[in-house]
């Protein structure tokens, strides 16, 4: 059977503008996606394969113009197409969805008038029968009662519900075509396995071709029929599915593949250091009664009890709105637990005052999760390197010195220390957020998902000088993270967290081997690509 | 929802009451005696003292303030020292000017400042863009009796469209009311078309990067219902807000305009009455004012809860 290509993007290249550090976001990349094919385009951030997926939909910023090449889809232009024809295209032969399922639907709407609006668009459907049909939809993506549900507003849709809306409004006029840019990227593990069923259930159903946008390999395992892999705006290889994954030929392929986290934890030998922090019934009860209030209280952390020692990592994993942030937050007292002990190095912070506290600040610091945001953007590195150190007291010019040896330990030159945040990229702020976190020598060093918003090849680096800096420091660490290979790699011990309660804990090996709780094997067959070994031995 | 509105009622009592305490206190330490000012040019100091016993401004501050407040409560605002008649129907008959000109200045100001703010944002960097915020800028420079006089020269002198001055009652003629009304409203609108104009750019410039607007134009929807449908209605409470505070500030600051077209209303009572320190009456009006602004304040917020399905009290 000879089946015509539902997109075919040949020689595409797209200019940035002349102020820009290359030429072009895509240059000359040539590939096609067939009826009933899941072709992935897997990247770095900067690769161009979000720029590649708007510029089909003819949605690229303005900045952007395609330059050269054609995106047919079923053999007519997309780039050709006029602004009139173009939005006729959107929606009935091709449909898009996006990676935030917080932000992408409009929050002021109800979910049904969401997916009817690509009826009201297209069709001539009178407004009751766009109703039914929206309810109609949404049964299709296995949304619970969607009689009701069709009435809510998205706010009171969880994360994978949303994402649900988002496919039902894609797909509901049939389009031949659909773009998947992230979809599971901002959703948690089990929510993340179940979409990705969906989306394989619906395209096999009706014989869409998906284009699917990801930079995780484990995804792309789990659910590509082909792979093209983009680097910096060109292809470097792309084939099927075994062929890339068994047998990558690029370096570039092969180097992602081994920086993607092993889902099996290497052997890891006890540590015995002293006792750093030990953690106690802690409980933190969000919500407050009041007069003529309503009591709403949610129980964030509720009995949790753990250890962690000097020279030790610690793995707090669990899914959103488990708890294991407030965890995190209480050790560093960011937020005061509502009760429960805390005892650092032997002295007991939990219920300590501020002015008592402050002296025991320095001891833990946290590294955050987005280093685009947790450096203040309108002071030099160095000034955010010498605050901390300075407000306890240590001479200006010490000051500068440590933090001349913390850039070099954590491989920058001093002289960025005279530069602003934004001068440089996400792996190198990541890096100085570790070291702004060293300056005041603490004893304890908190990760919060310190690593989750980096590409997979700057991961394996920052985890690798969490990894060197904790044995150079003899720190205690806590490593707060979401990602199972991740945590596959880098803890000694873990426990599991699910709405605010401890479900498992033991070390990494036995946990990843032989989970107990039926949580813990829930998350580790949600995966996505167990099928497939990565990270050739151990990434770090 | 029902229980918030109570609280919210509830806690205008204190507010009022400070309110009440302040402006009454203020009235007292301020130079010039009502009573000298009623007597007149030749009054001797025995006939002052007499209307001063009269008017109960002889007794301790004490006493007036809790006799003041206490007739208050049963629906009694005074008399007026100057107009002999009570505050609450004056107060009544010169509403009606003040509510008019605030209405239709809110009115005008919306219909011309929120297309504007949008075709900006939508147009940003474009020429139509700085031609508008152009405008802003000068709006905001030009005093409100500049403005209402260089009106007044264009429209009624040089062009002889519309009157100079005056009121009429609505009940006179809705046509006559309200051509005497355009150019007094369109004279304070001009601060506010400003101000809002801006504000609505801000506002939908910030949503128009959210991604349901590129959802819904990846749905293949027309720009405009892209931007009436998903980019206003989710820039409105912003908006709202401002367009809410505005109003309470026309209300109060409808003095000036009132002196400058000869309108009948509040400001123009407000006036004489402070000249004349007819102590009742400011007060009277100066505590609606206030009344007027809580409300207004408690409205927006009520607002909220229809424009945004995410807030709730």
């Amino acid at each position: 059977m000879t089946t015509e290509p539902v997109l075919d993007v040949r020689g595409l290249t797209v200019a940035l503008p002349t102020s820009g550090d290359r030429s072009y976001a895509v240059e000359d990349i040539t590939f096609s996606v067939n009826p009933g094919e899941i072709v992935c385009v897997v990247g770095e951030s900067g690769s161009g394969k979000s720029v590649t997926a708007s510029t089909v939909m003819g949605l690229l910023p303005g900045a952007l113009k395609p330059v050269a090449g054609e995106t047919l889809l079923q053999g007519e232009d997309t780039l050709k197409a006029t602004k009139n024809r173009l939005r006729d295209l959107r929606g009935t032969k091709m449909a898009m969805i996006f990676q935030e399922p917080m932000t992408a639907l409009n929050p002021v709407a109800r979910v049904w008038e969401q997916i009817a609006e690509m009826l009201e668009i297209h069709t001539k459907l009178s407004q009751s029968e766009r109703r039914k049909r929206a309810i109609e939809v949404m049964e299709s993506v296995h949304l619970p009662d969607p009689e009701r549900m069709a009435d809510s507003y998205p706010h009171q849709l969880s994360g994978g519900q949303r994402q649900r809306i988002m496919i039902a409004i894609a797909l509901v006029l049939d389009p031949a075509l659909l773009i998947a840019d992230e979809p599971t990227t901002a959703l948690d593990v089990t929510t993340q396995a179940q979409i990705l069923k969906l989306i394989k259930e619906m395209q096999e159903r009706r014989g869409t071709g998906v284009l699917f946008i990801t930079h995780d390999f484990g995804v792309v395992a789990e659910i590509a029929d082909r792979i093209v892999v983009m680097k910096q705006g060109r292809i470097v290889e792309q084939g099927d599915r075994e062929q890339v994954l068994k047998n990558p030929q690029e370096p570039y392929t092969q180097m992602l593949m081994a920086s993607v986290p092993s889902m099996t934890p290497p052997e890891r030998a006890v540590v015995g250091g002293e006792m750093a922090v030990e953690v106690k019934k802690l409980d933190k009860v969000y919500g407050r009664k009041g007069f003529l209030r309503r009591e709403r209280i949610v129980h964030a952390a509720a009995n949790v009890d753990f250890h962690v020692r000097r020279g030790e990592t610690l793995g707090i994993v669990g899914e959103s709105g488990s708890g294991k942030s407030t965890v995190a937050r209480c050790i560093a007292r960011l937020i005061d637990p509502t009760s429960g002990s805390i005892s650092l190095h032997g002295t007991e912070i939990a219920t300590l005052s501020q002015s008592k506290l402050r002296p025991h600040r320095r001891r833990v610091q946290i590294v955050f999760q987005d280093p685009y945001r947790s450096l203040n953007p309108r002071r030099t590195v160095g000034q955010s390197m010498i605050e901390a150190p300075v407000n306890f007291g240590v001479p200006i010019e010490e000051a500068r010195r440590k933090a001349r040896e913390l850039m070099e330990l954590v491989d920058l030159s001093a002289d960025a220390l005279d530069r602003f945040p934004h001068q440089f990229s996400g792996g190198q702020r990541q890096r100085i957020c570790i070291a702004r976190a060293l300056a005041l020598e603490p004893e304890v060093l908190i990760a919060d998902e310190a690593v989750s918003a980096l590409d997979v090849s700057v991961q394996a680096q920052v985890l690798k000088l969490l990894d060197d800096v904790r044995d150079r420091y003899n720190l205690a660490m806590l490593f707060i993270t979401h990602d199972l290979r991740v945590a596959a790699q880098v803890c000694d011990r873990l426990i599991v967290m699910k709405s605010g309660v401890v479900v498992e804990q033991g070390p990494t090996r036995e946990v990843f081997s032989n989970p107990q709780h039926e949580y813990t094997r829930l998350l580790l067959e949600a995966a996505p690509g167990t099928d497939v070994e990565f990270g050739s031995g151990r990434a770090i | 929802m029902a229980s918030y509105l109570l609280r919210r009622i509830l806690a205008t009592i204190p507010v009022m009451l400070l309110v009440a305490i302040f402006i009454f206190l203020l009235l007292r330490l301020t130079p010039g005696d009502p009573a000298a000012i009623i007597a007149g040019d030749y009054a001797n100091d025995a006939q002052i003292a007499e209307i001063r016993e009269k008017l109960g401004l002889d007794e301790p501050l004490f006493t007036q303030f809790f006799y003041w407040l206490g007739n208050i409560f049963q629906g009694d605002f005074g008399e007026s020292f100057f107009y002999k008649k009570q505050v609450g129907e004056l107060i009544a008959s010169r509403i009606e000017p003040t509510l008019s000109l605030s209405l239709m200045t809110i009115v005008l100001t919306v219909m011309i400042a929120v297309p504007l703010g949008t075709l900006a944002a939508y147009r940003q960097g474009s020429w139509t863009d700085r031609i508008i915020m152009g405008f802003s800028v000068l709006g905001f420079s030009l005093p409100v009796f500049v403005i209402g006089y260089a009106l007044i020269w264009l429209f009624s002198l040089e062009l002889g469209w519309l009157p100079v001055q005056g009121y009429q009652r609505i009940s006179d003629g809705v046509g006559g009311w309200f051509i005497r009304l355009l150019l007094p409203s369109l004279a304070l609108a001009v601060v506010f078309v400003a101000f809002i104009a801006r504000m609505t750019r801000t506002s939908v410039l910030e949503v128009l990067g959210e991604d349901y607007i590129r959802t819904a134009r990846a749905k293949g929807q027309t720009e405009r219902k892209v931007l009436m449908r998903h980019a206003l209605r989710n820039a409105a409470v912003p908006i709202v807000t401002v367009i809410g505070l505005s109003f309470a500030i026309l209300i109060g600051g409808v003095v000036v305009t009132e002196s400058v077209f000869t309108l009948p209303g509040l400001g123009l009572l407000t006036v004489e009455a402070v000249l004349a320190r007819d102590y009742p009456t400011i007060q009277a009006v100066i505590l609606l004012f206030s009344l007027v602004y809580v409300v207004i304040n408690l409205l927006i917020d009520l607002s909220y809860t229809v424009l945004d399905p995410r807030i709730r009290y």
